[in-house]
């Protein structure tokens, strides 16, 4: 009965979700709507919601007018994957460390960590752009992903090692006294336990790089050929006649794998979220 | 006898610390260092003391502090206020819940640059949505251009922060508000109290520290925030959406002044700093508590 609302009380709630949604799906519904339109229904005046003129055409063309578009998803696509790859190796043995072992420094180094990713990369830009410069990395995909996989490993070390702290100590002292060494120990033995925290921590990883390429991508990157699909669309939007049709098709074609990868693995993602990678 | 330090975890950390100095710690070092100078791409540099940090403050950099500020206030008091309606209306036991959240995190799933592309259709005055909405229900007589007027500019790209920002907040306070036990409410309930009595006797008092702990963050991630403003407005108009990061940017990458650019980069980093020691504050006191229990 506690849970138990009366009428007005539903009515009220629901007017509320619907309200919320209004403003948290209205992007999606317009960019919908126009890639359904038209070039010349794009831009006319006064807006309307529903012409009958739409048709799922802008679906076929953007391919001829965006002709790299293939290879931003690709390169979005990729780039997200090896930035996971990268983070992960850096995150597993270093939050394994953290949670396992008594050492001079862990508190020091954990704190170093949690007070690194109060950063974001666009204050660092400066160096990092002198720095790939010098080591010449620019308009390569390293100066994308190094970079990308970089931020997320403190935000990761803390999630990774919530999932290490919950796991039996037993587990490795049984494996010892049956002759294991340590680095054979960590990878037969508890990471097929923590394997969902690494699922975890790898679709966090994924989302979050996927989210934010167009910062590294805009200042390191110049060919068009490694272009994430957030910067490569970017581009069209400077130009005289933009075809926000085709456009808009595109982007929505191009976060469809994002939307998918969501929909199916969100028990992950709501957990990766939810289990204090943040808070302690 | 001196124990052997045992190297293993040390090892362990490498790679890790090895990425981490590269790209986050010794950039924050040069950062400071390079806006003592007056580098740019030639090749030549010398220091300069003071200068770069007496130029800023010679601009409207007052003004753009101020502006920082305000902008991340707003941003961040709409996320927690909508972010816990959203928690409240993820945790009520209704049909029709996990439909409802799976439709609100989109904005966090997809590409940032990518919604903020929808966006900026959105504000289009002759062709966008909120335009012809508003035009229609006879809000404003003709086409409205959100993006060319300073306030409304501004207070544009506040609003598409806050789409981005409120599904994380939203599900970060649901896990709050789902670790409150069960019991309290039972209790409250026997002894006759409304709902809104518990929301404002039980609930809220209870997730407060997750709510100033989220509010902190969005306020360091707020002050970060690139992406947004840079595809919205690129700062205009007339430098109306011109925040501190984005001034950094312009000066150091679009014009190639990095010292110049570095002192301001240092002046971001100054009040990141403050925001963390309080953050680092908080986590301490919350850590301090659990061990007391």
């Amino acid at each position: 009965m506690l849970y138990k609302y009366k009428w007005y009380e539903k009515l009220g709630m629901y007017a509320a979700m619907l309200v919320f949604l209004t403003f948290v799906l209205a992007p999606f519904l317009e960019a919908f709507l126009v890639s359904m339109r038209p070039l010349d229904a794009v831009f006319r005046a006064p807006h309307r919601f529903l012409t009958e003129d739409m048709s799922f055409r802008a679906y076929i063309t953007m391919w001829e007018s965006v002709p790299n578009l293939p290879r931003y998803i690709f390169n979005s696509f990729f780039i997200s994957c090896a930035v996971t790859l990268l983070a992960l190796t850096c995150i597993i043995p270093a939050a394994y460390s953290v949670s396992r072992f008594e050492y001079r420094f862990r508190d020091g180094i954990l704190t170093g960590f949690l007070a690194i990713n109060m950063v974001g990369a666009a204050v660092l830009i400066i160096p990092l752009y002198k720095l790939m410069l010098t080591i010449g990395l620019l308009n390569t995909y390293w100066a994308m992903i190094v970079p990308g996989a970089a931020f997320t490993v403190p935000t990761g070390i803390f999630l990774m090692r919530s999932y290490f702290l919950r796991i039996p100590k037993e587990l490795e002292e049984a494996a010892y006294v049956d002759g294991a060494g340590r680095l054979y120990t960590l990878w037969r033995v508890i990471l097929p336990v923590a394997l969902p925290g690494i699922i975890v921590v790898s679709i966090t990883v994924f989302i979050s790089a996927y989210a934010q390429q167009f910062l590294f991508a805009l200042t390191f990157n110049s060919i068009d050929d490694y272009n994430p699909l957030p910067m490569g669309l970017f581009q069209f939007f400077g130009r005289e006649r933009v075809v926000y049709n085709e456009l808009m098709a595109a982007s929505l074609v191009g976060i469809l794998p994002v939307l998918f990868v969501y929909i199916f693995l969100q028990k992950y993602i709501v957990a990766g979220l939810t289990a204090g990678a943040v808070k302690e | 006898m001196k124990k052997k330090v045992d190297l293993f975890p040390y090892l362990l950390l490498v790679p890790a610390l090895l990425l981490v100095i590269t790209i986050v710690a010794w950039p924050l070092i040069e950062t400071f260092r390079l806006s003592f100078t007056n580098t740019s791409m030639r090749p030549t540099w010398e220091y300069v003391g003071f200068e770069n940090y007496v130029e800023i403050f010679e601009d409207d950099f007052n003004e753009i502090i101020l502006r920082t500020f305000l902008w991340m206030t707003i941003s961040v008091v709409l996320k927690i206020v909508l972010g816990t309606i959203g928690a409240l209306l993820l945790s009520a036991a209704l049909p029709g819940r996990g439909l409802f959240r799976v439709l609100v995190m989109p904005p966090w799933v997809v590409p940032i640059a990518i919604g903020v592309f929808m966006w900026s259709w959105m504000y289009n005055g002759q062709f966008g949505m909120i335009s012809g909405i508003a035009q229609r229900i006879g809000l404003i007589d003709g086409p409205f251009e959100f993006l060319a007027y300073k306030t409304s500019s501004f207070l544009s790209t506040i609003v598409t922060d806050v789409w981005v920002g409120v599904p994380l907040v939203s599900l970060y306070l649901l896990a709050a508000m789902q670790s409150i036990p069960r019991e309290l409410h039972e209790a409250a309930w026997t002894d006759g109290a409304s709902r809104f009595y518990r929301l404002r006797r039980i609930t809220l008092p209870l997730i407060a520290p997750s709510i100033f702990t989220m509010a902190l963050l969005s306020a360091i991630w707020t002050f970060n925030s690139f992406d947004i403003i840079w595809i919205l407005t690129e700062g205009g108009p007339r430098g109306a959406t011109t925040t501190m990061i984005i001034d950094t940017y312009k000066t150091a990458i679009s014009r190639f002044r990095f010292g110049e650019g570095s002192a301001r980069a240092v002046m971001i980093l100054l009040c990141l700093t403050a925001f963390s020691v309080v953050y680092m504050m908080l986590l301490m006191r919350t850590a301090r508590k659990g061990e007391s229990r």
